[in-house]
């Protein structure tokens, strides 16, 4: 809730080296660490999203900041186990690390967003709701079969969705014409194939 | 809109999928994978081209394999291939193998990159779109060096589509967050800003997001927002429901826009602007009213999306915290929810309170809500909203509520879940000694806490009990009483022993009137737990037993016995045995006189601040602990890095108990004053400062009532301690030294020096005299130990040593010090102690005078004590945008002292951190963009203030050697702190 008042000086990252002699080098450009380091303490919506069924599996990953591999199965490992021993009529808030966790289950899938601490827990609730929304839409009464065979177009209508964490375009009818256009532009490149051609046995 | 069916078709997926799904067994999962794997391989290695749907299809099922776990070693290749396929298909699957499987490879990066280029200059919106996408998805730092600087003319241009606009608003605002010095600032920044105003609500919804986060950084350059934001917000706030079509969700209008817009305001204080100002508390006050109307619809969306907005409007107006009306009526709102039946409602409304209860103006009004708050932690059945509950009782106590909170959360421990009774128990302590109005109920809330958590109970709990017992005498007959008591009870937890060990060993006298509490028996009460004591706890009963010998004579030869016996005298704990050894000849030898003078009662305690207090913030981060109105100022102490403290070295080298290695510092044995020195020196600040914050990870101080003894009276009395002995009282006093000191050496400025970044060390040295010096430093006190060597075979005579502040010092720095004796047997050592206060900062350093005849020669030697202003250093850790953001806010000309200067030994990054941290700041590391230079940070404590100090120094190490330099620049909020330091530590390099 604390936020300091800013002045407009530049900080030590663009500080000019004024007073100085050419014995300085300029500074030099961030390095990567840096920014991954600097990249975590700046405020993110949503650090990542996940969708697993009832028994944990992982049917949808997204991750908003770069985190290793390693690092992402261990998360979704935690996570996933920690939402599957929440017993209904809990909230649907979370501490965890420093980040908040909003999840919710729709029949056999939970939808699971990590928020940071300060983040409005309800949009989130509701963020997590227009996208099964937006999915039900789409495949006509959505389930996880519809998620597990056509996982990139649960993709698409993400990014379509959320963009780097934030909202991008929160009107259903705008998100799902965006994916209606693609999905034209797809049917007229797409000549009819044959049976055999699509399982591979040309 | 079964749209699945619409040219969807890579039936080749499906069958895959399937196939995947029937395995019966991990292993078969594995294999069929593992075919799969081989025959993409054969694929994309094959002679034959491979058309693009092939390609298309193979790289989409490497994306499910690796989705499911599996890792993914090629393929990107024809990944990259997809990005440049005309057909919108392919290239969708590209993009999204990309998004998902980042690889740094800097060849495919190039090759991603140029197919982005093609993409965002093509004027075809959908592929703009994908590009923007691929971008925000990997957000790489290549990326950025790549795109920054097209993506803002994208977003501004006048013939941009909206839903391109949208993706490269928030396209740049990911690559502003990875790489904020590539996104520079220019014309597009005022443009972006009219973006609010945009027709489109996606386009402003996307837009405000990129605006929040830049005007973070930048509040200047976007204070224009703050108008836009409110007429955008008051439009939507009195809109009807369907004004705003398919944006209004669940009849609430665009929520997702409102929260956003509320969360940019946060950015920034109340608008200055009185119709600007008058607008958005119209809008708060119409957001307050909506949540009283009856909802629109039954289902939870609506009053989600309702409540969200709720939400974010008390947190715009707790932030703004001058509203009285407005946090008035927040409160009430809450309090409705606290009995929602929705859980996660009563959740929030728990969260929300307890930063109300922290405002002046609402703290009244969250307290009228105790009784459902109460409630809340005795039946939620929920552990996270119990945590909430008990938070909030926190925050609402005063000394009002206090009884019956700490009454209530008491009880909620007997069976509260055991991830948060410790934290529980601090916060009971600290609500018991914040508001005791009667001491005695102090006293028996901890006992009871002892007894109720007994394991949760830390030492700093238990400290400060005795703190308060020993600092008041009103309480101490009541204590020893309940104490009494409680020991009683068949198994009482260690804690209470050793509390009851301590109370009684000083205050056991007051209820010896009582034949029940007779000393034999409260002795025997004492002695009965002990065998079942962990070694520090008989450490310190032992030593309550010698107190009782003084206290009450009369047991002096069952305790004699008790001391006497193998266990205790050959005890094979060396600190048991030294104490039985010592206690039982202390006992024998002294007379009475001695014995009730080395035995005394403790004196009392200096007031500082609670160290279970700078517990629970170093356990919950600063804001845990705002709940302290009186404090006012939440971010007064916000440079302190809420209790970072205490981790220094020092620390963790002192807190042995047994007799320290640490005190043999100039390899000569420190002559002890009498055999009997009890534990340590080294333990000396950890008993000194028990009771500061300090203490709360050194950790290991056992009792500290008798070793610590010495240390905590004050200097000038000279009532014999334990660590001195008996023999002591009879030492004449030092002669009178005639002569007058010597002006100081002329190298006592660069002795000065060398100490500056060091505590430890030999100070001065010649052919008779060798001067040691050990000291640690406890925010504004230090303690400084002179060891004086003979080095010769002759004794000194007449030896004294006087310690003086010139000029202005005395006012800063407060000086107390005991004699010495006034003679040293040859290869003797005689060690003094320096108490040190630092009331101001200041500039110079105390003078020390040493006078001495050797063989009739007088000796005369003035030095300078190496007391400098850092010494009174806390290290503040914090992170990069901390840093950068308290730099700013000492930007005044006066606060800042700079140095260049050329490098004495060259540079040598170890050595350079190594003085850094002596100097007692945080050394931070990736604060600094450049890796080469070092940032510091920390705190000068003084009596009066503190000093918070920001540190930058600049080694230009790529220089000839004898040409490099560094450039040092202080920056803190006193003038003459940022010079003092400057100039001391560029002596150092």
């Amino acid at each position: 809730m604390k936020k300091k008042k800013k002045r407009s000086e530049p900080g030590p990252s663009q500080l000019s080296l004024h007073h100085i002699e050419s014995v300085f080098v300029a500074v030099r450009p961030l390095s990567l660490a840096h920014v991954l380091q600097n990249l975590t303490k700046l405020r993110e919506k949503m650090h990542f999203m996940l969708l697993f069924s009832r028994q944990g599996k992982l049917r949808l990953q997204k991750w908003y900041v770069p985190i290793s591999d390693t690092q992402k199965k261990k998360i979704a490992r935690e996570v996933i186990q920690m939402v599957l021993a929440r017993k209904p009529k809990m909230c649907s808030f979370l501490e965890w690390r420093d980040l908040k966790i909003v999840y919710k289950r729709y029949a056999s899938l939970y939808f699971c967003c990590a928020v940071e601490d300060q983040d409005n827990e309800l949009i989130t609730l509701e963020i997590i709701h227009r996208y099964v929304e937006l999915l039900d839409k789409y495949f006509g009464s959505v389930c996880e079969l519809d998620i597990i065979f056509n996982f990139e177009k649960a993709y698409y209508i993400l990014d379509e969705f959320i963009l780097g964490g934030e909202a991008q375009e929160t009107s259903k009818k705008n998100v799902l014409k965006a994916i209606e256009q693609a999905d034209m532009l797809q049917e007229e490149a797409e000549a009819p194939r044959s049976v055999l051609e699509e399982i591979g046995l040309t | 809109m079964p749209a699945v069916s619409k040219g969807d078709g890579m039936r080749g997926l499906a069958v895959f999928i399937s196939d995947i799904r029937n395995c019966k067994s991990k292993e078969a999962e594995i294999k069929r994978i593992n075919k799969e794997l081989a025959n993409i391989r054969s694929k994309f290695k094959g002679d034959k081209a491979l058309d693009g749907y092939s390609k298309k299809k193979y790289v989409c099922k490497l994306l499910f394999i690796f989705l499911l776990g599996h890792d993914i070693d090629f393929g990107h290749m024809e990944a990259v291939n997809l990005l440049s396929s005309n057909k919108y298909t392919e290239k969708q699957i590209g993009y999204l193998f990309i998004s998902v499987l980042v690889n740094s490879n800097s060849e495919l990066i190039r090759l991603i990159n140029n197919a982005i280029k093609n993409d965002l200059s093509s004027r075809n919106p959908t592929f703009m779109c994908l590009a923007l996408h691929c971008i925000a998805n990997v957000g790489s730092r290549e990326m950025a060096e790549a795109f920054a600087g097209e993506i803002p003319r994208i977003l501004v241009a006048g013939d941009t589509m909206d839903s391109v606009k949208q993706s490269a608003a928030l396209c740049l605002l990911r690559l502003y967050k990875t790489c904020p010095d590539l996104v520079l600032m220019g014309e597009w920044t005022s443009r972006v800003v009219h973006l609010l105003n945009d027709q489109h609500m996606g386009v402003v919804t996307a837009a405000i997001s990129l605006i929040t986060c830049l005007s973070q950084k930048n509040p200047d350059e976007f204070k224009t927002c703050v108008s836009l934001a409110v007429s955008r917000l008051s439009r939507i706030v009195s809109s009807a429901s369907t004004d705003l079509q398919d944006y209004t969700y669940y009849f609430v209008p665009a929520p997702w826009l409102s929260c956003k817009l509320l969360r940019l305001l946060q950015c920034y204080p109340p608008p200055e602007d009185g119709a600007v100002k008058g607008r958005l508390v119209e809008c708060l006050e119409t957001i307050l009213n909506k949540a009283q109307e009856p909802p629109k619809s039954k289902k939870v969306q609506h009053s989600n999306a309702k409540n969200a907005i709720l939400f974010e409007a008390i947190a715009l107006i707790i932030h703004y915290d001058s509203e009285p009306n407005l946090l008035v009526r927040a409160c009430n709102q809450l309090g409705q929810f606290l009995q929602h039946r929705e859980t996660n409602l009563r959740y929030l409304a728990l969260e929300s309170m307890c930063t109300l209860a922290s405002s002046e103006f609402s703290h009244e009004a969250v307290k009228t809500h105790i009784e459902t708050v109460i409630n809340a932690l005795k039946t939620e059945r929920d552990v996270s909203v119990r945590q909430r509950a008990a938070d909030l009782l926190y925050a609402m106590c005063d000394r009002s509520n206090a009884k019956q909170i700490v009454a209530e959360m008491l009880s909620y421990l007997e069976t509260a879940d055991y991830s948060i009774r410790e934290e529980m128990v601090l916060k009971v302590a600290i609500l018991a000694e914040k508001y005791a109005v009667d001491y005695s109920w102090y006293v028996d809330t901890i006992l009871n806490l002892i007894r109720i958590a007994g394991d949760y109970v830390s030492e700093e709990v238990w400290y400060r009990v005795i703190q308060i017992v020993i600092n008041r005498d009103d309480v101490q007959g009541y204590a020893a009483k309940t104490v009494f008591e409680a020991l009683q009870a068949p198994a009482c937890h260690e804690n209470m022993v050793k509390v009851g060990g301590y109370i009684l060993g000083e205050f056991g006298n007051l209820i010896a009137g009582d034949p029940r509490s007779s000393p034999l028996v409260q002795f025997n009460l004492l002695h009965s737990k002990f065998h079942l004591c962990s070694v520090p706890t008989r450490a310190l009963l032992l030593s309550a037993y010698i107190k009782f010998i003084n206290l009450f004579p009369e047991t002096k030869s069952t305790i004699q016995e008790v001391l006497r016996c193998d266990s205790q005298i050959r005890n094979s704990d060396v600190e048991l045995q030294q104490r039985a050894v010592e206690y039982l000849k202390l006992s024998s030898i002294a007379s009475t006189d001695v014995l009730a003078t080395v035995l005394e009662e403790m004196p009392p305690f200096p007031e500082r601040e609670s160290s279970i207090l700078a517990k629970l913030k170093k356990k919950k981060g600063p804001g845990a602990v705002s709940v302290e109105l009186e404090d006012g100022k939440r971010e007064g102490g916000e440079l302190n890095g809420g209790g970072e403290r205490g981790d220094t070295p020092a620390m963790s080298a002192s807190n042995a108990s047994t007799p320290s290695p640490s005190a043999d510092l100039l390899g000569l044995r420190p002559a002890p004053a009498v055999g009997s020195a009890p534990p340590s020196v080294g333990s000396l600040l950890v008993d000194v400062f028990s009771e500061g914050p300090a203490a709360a990870s050194a950790g290991v101080n056992d009792d500290g009532f008798l070793s610590g003894r010495d240390l905590e009276q004050p200097p000038e009395t000279s009532d014999a301690l334990l660590a001195e002995g008996p023999g002591d009282s009879d030492s004449a006093p030092p002669p009178a030294a005639s002569e007058e000191p010597a002006p100081p050496l002329p190298e006592a400025e660069d002795l000065l020096n060398k100490f500056v970044c060091k505590n430890n060390g030999v100070l001065f040295e010649n052919q008779l005299l060798q001067i040691g010096i050990k000291s640690e430093y406890r925010q504004n006190l230090g303690r400084m130990y002179l060891f004086y060597g003979n080095k010769t075979s002759v004794q000194f005579v007449s030896f004294s040593t006087a310690v003086s502040c010139p000029g202005e010092l005395p006012t800063q720095l407060n000086l107390q010090t005991k004699t010495v004796e006034p003679l040293i047997e040859g290869g003797a050592q005689v060690q003094q102690v320096v108490n040190i206060e630092c009331l101001t900062d200041f500039i110079d350093a105390p003078l020390l005078n040493i006078k001495f005849r050797y063989g009739g020669a007088l000796q005369n030697i003035t030095l300078k004590l190496p007391v400098t202003i850092n010494k009174f250093f806390q290290p503040t850790e914090m992170v990069s945008q901390e840093f950068f953001q308290r730099w700013k806010q000492l930007s005044q000309p006066q606060q800042e002292a700079q140095k260049i200067f050329k490098s004495g030994h060259g540079i040598d990054t170890e050595v350079v951190k190594a003085k850094l941290l002596g100097l007692g700041t945080a050394l931070l590391e990736n604060v600094d963009p450049n890796p080469e230079n070092f940032v510091c940070a920390g705190v000068i404590q003084t009596k009066g203030q503190q000093v918070g100090c920001l540190l930058r120094l600049e080694p230009n190490a790529q220089a000839q050697p004898g040409e490099q330099m560094y450039r040092l620049t202080l920056r803190s909020s006193k003038d003459t702190v940022s010079k003092r330091i400057c100039d001391l530590l560029s002596e150092q390099f």
